[in-house]
């Protein structure tokens, strides 16, 4: 961004619940099954069906509201929503207005500045003010594809349609396109971790919008904004505002004026395009949902939902980096995900050593997670298998580089370490005696080479270590080698 | 004597007590209603043989059951906005057409349960959306009494059909007096209970805040008994309250003995037809001789509930009716060639007149710039005659005013001036507004035999009041004219 001017940006970042049913019908949310299979009258719009909210909408919602620093209305209200279009079957969608569940956030993020390889620099923390998150339905999808008669013929699909959602909107608190981005990674994160929704983008079950306009800097007014959709993943989000920057300041710089209008980004194009006005300019005509009641909720239910929430992320990146003495990298990427903190920190348990337990969590476990596709819940070595193979290299029974050989084969096979150990006949032997006999061995069977060695050529050390070493097949420890020979040979 | 002479305890006693089999019972009613409907057009959809399969069913069920339910073998018929499985729903518009829902609506389930045989689908304005029937895409119902005269509306063709003595029951529903109005205009009961009384999942929305099923019958017990049948929380409907049912026909007495009854002098002024007016003030008089204190009570914000109430009920209507898009359901027009069109097209041709001006009515409300004028204004003064209501029924315990400024009018005669007939809601629509329960009950016949009707209403969830002083006046004051189109079985 060139030097003189500001961006100001505002997100609306939309989160699927993770809820078995629908937010006012028991129909499943199941994702990929055949269309239309999960619909009732409810969600299919018949005449004369009514709505019933999902009380576990509620919980998930009070959840995440909570985790994101908002504050929860005792008393909310739904409204219509009214358009029309053919995957909303009721000619509305049943959202929140001017009473949402919540409002009033401040949430802490941790941000950063990029360089021109998108590579974090330095973190420092930012406060974002959240206006409000409340609680809606999804509407059903439009299928113009791989149908019959498509060429003629649209089809619509209503198993998504009354899936539940919340809305999270932002004041205007962004002033760059990574701060957008550290932000909706944050927003991701603390869902996925407290269990309110998969918050996956591929899946369309995070979906965010973003408000952006420019000003010159010391400008107290706000620009023209310019709202961004089909922005499908965090990084085309980034990219698209940078690109919206840039062009809105290219734009007045030229002498123009920017538009107010919803633009779309095309991420293979890398441009932002504006979307036919025909498809904006609605007047939503929100009422008050005259088939729901007003949505109450109590201190008791806030307090529990407060009394299950675990221990968020944010927290516990800031207790690892106190409690084990990690640094903030480390301890950010083993907090990117719940399952994955917990791993670690039984690992590290079990294993008596944060740190050692740290590394081996983030280097071999990812890459082999990673190249395997697995998930930590499923991963193959238990966070007390980990701990039991940083323990035999800590107790010095196998070498570190053995060590991985291990972890390879335990992943592989799910076997722990001390099996492997066993069955390989890998460990070191440290046996004191056992070794003592070895060095009296190569002592007695090389007289020539102690000679020389006594007559001062002590590189010849090596070679009686080499020759202890073998006759072990590998596994004498070769510190206490090192140690008992020195003392024969010198002695 | 005939069997409607019966209530329906005697009628469904009659029936367990094998002394007439429920086919016979059942099989009477459709020949009454195949019969009259030529003359009256309450009926959109006789089921005969559905109803004679229940019939049979129940007929056979009978000594092999422990139990049988309070309305066993008990016809009725039910307004073409209540969905019922294997039935049509059209709600008296050809955008529904031949829609068959497939699911029952709860008030169904219960009557099902309760042993009652469903013989029909009733005509109505379209969408419950008039006071005269004449807005049905189907052709106007005929009054009973004077063929040539509205059976009123919207609920038309379910109080037609009682009052012809088709059925002795029927469902209707009441968004601004739909029940109520028509009750008076045939000459029988009609009952409107309390917002959230009875489930409305499965009746078709108009105007959702209001809305509400009702039940017409020849006499207050019966509606009672029906009542009991159908009311009470339903988890598919949010706004059902969990209050208690009573036994409403157990609670009955023929007096109104240490009921306070409230008379809002104010509303019996203009407009009020005179003959209408002398007839509520007899069955003032005659409550005065069954016991009850007359009080006097005042609702000032009364006038401006015509106004109020066609702000609130388009407006709802208007997003109600938004889902009839021609995607998914019922009549597509099919020459049009892209979406937008499609919809025009659909909704142009598939709405009757009254229909889009509500829906337009609705629409301007509810658009920026307009709400705040409109219908948050709107809401305002629905609370303020809340709050009328409220302090009225700390000095009384029911208020009692005409149902309809006048009796049944001629076909045609208010069909060019949607003002005048707005007009006719203007007792009953702010019952709905306030979301309390009303009842109209037949009080005498004008001077040219047309029935006139009485409103008495009363607090939230205390239709056990509404019921008491009906049945107290018709059995001091029983309307014993018949209409001219009528079966006698």
């Amino acid at each position: 961004m060139r030097n003189d001017w500001e961006a100001v940006i505002g997100l609306e970042v939309h989160a699927q619940l993770s809820t078995e049913s629908k937010i006012f019908c028991g129909c499943s949310t199941r994702f990929g099954d055949e269309p239309n299979a999960n619909t009732c009258p409810v969600c299919l719009g018949l005449p004369g069906a009514l709505p019933v909210l999902n009380r576990r909408a509620v919980e998930l919602a009070a959840r995440a509201a909570l985790a994101l620093g908002l504050r929860i209305n005792r008393r909310s209200i739904f409204a219509r929503k009214n358009y029309f279009y053919p995957d909303l079957p009721k000619g509305y969608q049943i959202s929140q207005y001017d009473q949402p569940f919540s409002e009033h956030g401040e949430l802490e993020i941790m941000t950063a500045v990029r360089d021109a390889e998108g590579h974090a620099r330095e973190w420092r923390p930012k406060k974002i003010r959240i206006t409000r998150l409340h609680l809606e339905e999804d509407a059903g999808k439009n299928m113009h594809e791989g149908l019959p008669d498509t060429d003629r013929y649209s089809y619509v699909d209503l198993n998504r349609a009354g899936t539940p959602l919340i809305e999270i909107v932002t004041e205007p608190d962004f002033r760059s396109s990574w701060e957008a981005y550290d932000y909706v990674n944050h927003v991701r994160q603390t869902l996925r971790w407290i269990g309110a929704s998969d918050a996956d983008m591929e899946k369309g079950n995070l979906r965010c919008e973003a408000n952006v306009s420019v000003r010159r800097k010391g400008e107290e007014r706000f620009g023209t904004k310019v709202e961004l959709k089909n922005l499908n993943s965090v990084r085309f989000m980034q990219r698209a505002i940078e690109y919206e920057i840039e062009r809105q300041i290219g734009v007045l710089e030229s002498g123009g004026s920017v538009v107010q209008e919803t633009r779309l980004w095309d991420d293979r194009a890398g441009e932002t395009r504006p979307m036919r006005s025909k498809e904006e300019a609605h007047d939503y005509r929100y009422f008050p949902e005259p088939d729901l009641p007003p949505l109450v909720v109590t201190d008791e239910f806030i307090a529990r939902v407060r009394a299950e929430m675990p221990e968020l992320p944010s927290a516990r990146r800031q207790r690892f980096m106190d409690q084990y003495g990690l640094a903030f990298n480390d301890a950010a990427q083993l907090t990117t995900d719940r399952a994955l903190a917990d791993y670690f920190e039984r690992a590290a348990q079990a294993a008596n050593n944060a740190r050692a337990a740290a590394n081996w969590v983030r280097t071999e476990l990812l890459r082999e997670l990673e190249a395997s596709k697995t998930e930590v819940e499923s991963c193959p070595i238990t966070p007390e298998n980990l701990g039991a193979l940083i323990r035999l290299i800590d107790q010095g029974r196998i070498s570190g580089k053995q060590g991985k050989e291990v972890f390879a084969e335990m992943f592989a096979t799910g076997k722990s370490a001390e099996e492997i150990v066993r069955q390989r006949g890998l460990e070191q032997v440290s046996d004191v005696a056992e070794i003592e006999r070895l060095v009296e061995q190569a002592i007695a069977a090389n007289p020539k080479q102690v000679e020389q060695y006594r007559a001062g050529k002590e590189g010849l050390l090596g070679f009686f270590v080499g020759q202890v070493m073998k006759a072990s097949q590998g596994r004498a420890n070769p510190k206490i080698v090192n140690e008992l020979l020195r003392a024969k040979l010198n002695g | 004597m005939s069997y409607l002479d019966c209530d329906l305890e005697e009628l469904r006693q009659k029936i367990v007590s094998r002394e007439v089999s429920a086919r016979e019972i059942v099989a009477r009613a459709l020949d009454a209603a195949e019969k009259l409907n030529e003359t009256l057009n309450a009926f959109l959809a006789i089921d005969r043989r559905g109803a004679e399969a229940r019939a049979a069913e129940l007929d056979q069920s009978l000594g092999k059951l422990p139990a049988t339910g309070p309305l066993f073998g008990i016809p009725i018929a039910i307004k073409d906005n209540i969905c019922v499985r294997g039935l049509q729903t059209s709600c008296g518009s050809r955008i529904l057409g031949d829609y068959h829902p497939p699911y029952d609506a709860t008030a169904i389930e219960r009557l099902r349960a309760a042993g009652a045989v469903i013989i029909g689908k009733t005509n109505c304005d379209e969408f419950a959306m008039g006071s005269s029937n004449e807005n049905s895409a189907y052709g106007p119902v005929r009054n009973p009494w004077d063929i040539e005269r509205v059976p009123g509306g919207s609920s038309g063709g379910s109080a037609a059909a009682v009052a012809a003595r088709i059925v002795p029951i029927a469902l209707g529903s009441d968004t601004g007096g739909s029940v109520r109005q028509p009750a008076a205009l045939c000459g029988i009961i009609g009952l409107k209970p309390t917002y959230g009384r009875i489930s409305r999942y499965g009746l078709v929305a108009f105007g959702s805040s209001l809305d509400q099923i009702g039940i017409f019958g020849l006499r207050a017990r019966d509606v009672a008994k029906v009542l009991s049948v159908i009311a009470g929380r339903d988890p598919h409907d949010a706004t059902t309250a969990d209050v208690a049912v009573p036994d409403y026909a157990a609670q009955l007495v023929p007096d109104a003995k240490g009921v306070r009854l409230g008379v809002p002098r104010a509303l019996f002024g203009e407009g009020l037809d005179p003959e209408v007016r002398r007839a509520v003030e007899g069955a003032i008089e005659a409550y005065r001789d069954l016991g009850a204190e007359i009080v006097e009570v005042e609702l000032p914000h009364a006038k401006y509930s015509i106004a109020c109430y066609y702000i609130i009920a388009t407006a709802e209507a208007s997003s109600n009716l938004a889902r009839y898009d021609g995607v998914r359901y019922g009549f597509r027009a099919e020459e049009a060639d892209e979406l937008i069109e499609m919809y025009r097209r659909t909704r142009d041709q598939g709405f009757g007149a009254e229909v889009k001006r509500r829906i337009m009515l609705g629409t301007f409300v509810l658009s920026s710039g307009y709400y705040e004028a409109y219908y948050r204004k709107a809401q305002q003064v629905r609370t303020l005659i809340r709050e009328d209501f409220h302090r009225a029924f700390a000095r009384c315990d029911a208020i009692i005013t005409p149902t309809s400024p006048t009796p049944a009018f001629l076909l045609g005669e208010k069909t060019d001036d949607p003002l005048k007939m707005y007009l006719s809601d203007v007792y009953t629509c702010i019952v709905n507004l306030a979301g309390i329960p009303g009842i109209s009950v037949p009080c005498g016949l004008s001077s040219s035999g047309l029935p006139i009707g009485m409103q008495l209403v009363s607090r939230h969830w205390d239709e056990s009041t509404l019921l008491r002083l009906a049945h107290a006046y018709e059995l001091a004051h029983p309307l014993t004219a018949r209409p001219p189109v009528a079966a006698n079985w």
